[in-house]
């Protein structure tokens, strides 16, 4: 909602950045992939077993 | 979690918003799974840590507002408790190695690429307030300003957490030089559960939550 310029605005300089330099860099494709990795792994049965566990509890 | 002060009227779910609200809490279960590994490293413990969000997200569900993200609410849940159990010293000593050691001795190919388990171990030598914004912003694609309301601190604190993380990282990778005892070293650890302790005092109004 309220993107506040005051602290999206401008970066604060380059001096910080020497390390990082312009953009993403190289392994932050990788770190997507880590956490994408786990997204697309298929669920363990314990996960649904408390899913539907949920439910019933629910219906009582 | 305890204090209910009745502010706001919390409506009455119908049933169609309980059914809504279990197929959304399904829906994040994954991005949950992702999250806590990359907060606590070992695959087990991050699953019991998502179980355990599971399970307060559904008796909190009356809190949550139909319509909001729930993935960004399952996680302020997710991360209070896993610094709960951090400062209960739950992971104590026990993920970074055993972390490691599982990853690299896994044949290639099949659980991570050499450069993605590097880059794993990397990640866990970060302090863990700078880890949760790298993996809110860098890997959940969180806005600055969501991950901000999910840890409860002010955008510009996430900012330089996330700037830090990389810079470290970044560095860590291109020197190839990852510390592997950093978080089994006493004095490390010491500094890391102040830390968590300072993350943590924060955190109750974000959670029981607006």
């Amino acid at each position: 909602m309220s993107s506040s310029q005051d602290e999206n605005g401008p970066r604060k300089g380059p001096e910080n950045s020497d390390k990082v330099k312009v953009g993403d860099p190289e392994w932050a494709g990788s770190l997507k992939k880590l956490y994408n990795s786990v997204v697309d792994e298929p669920l363990p049965d314990s996960f649904k077993n408390l899913l539907s566990q949920l439910d019933q509890d629910g219906k009582k | 979690m305890s204090k209910d002060q009745k502010k706001r009227e919390l409506p009455e779910r119908s049933t169609q918003d309980k059914s809504d609200f279990k197929r959304e809490l399904t829906e994040v279960v994954p991005h949950l799974r992702a999250f806590a590994r990359g907060l606590c490293g070992r695959p087990d413990m991050a699953d019991d840590l998502v179980q355990e969000a599971l399970l307060k997200a559904w008796a909190a569900q009356e809190r949550f507002e139909p319509g909001t993200s729930m993935r960004a609410w399952t996680f302020v849940i997710l991360r209070n408790a896993y610094l709960t159990d951090m400062r209960r010293n739950r992971f104590r000593g026990e993920y970074d190695e055993t972390v490691a050691e599982r990853i690299l001795t896994a044949p290639a190919g099949q659980e991570e690429p050499l450069h993605l388990s590097d880059l794993h171990r990397a990640l866990l030598t970060l302090p863990p307030e700078r880890r949760e914004a790298l993996l809110l912003v860098g890997a959940g694609g969180f806005s600055y300003e969501e991950a901000a309301n999910i840890c409860g601190c002010a955008v510009g604190t996430i900012k330089s957490r996330v700037g830090r993380a990389r810079a470290a990282l970044s560095s860590m990778m291109e020197d190839g030089d990852i510390p592997d005892r950093e978080l089994t070293d006493p004095s490390a650890h010491r500094a890391i559960l102040e830390e968590l302790d300072e993350v943590a005092a924060g955190r109750g109004e974000a959670a029981a939550g607006k």
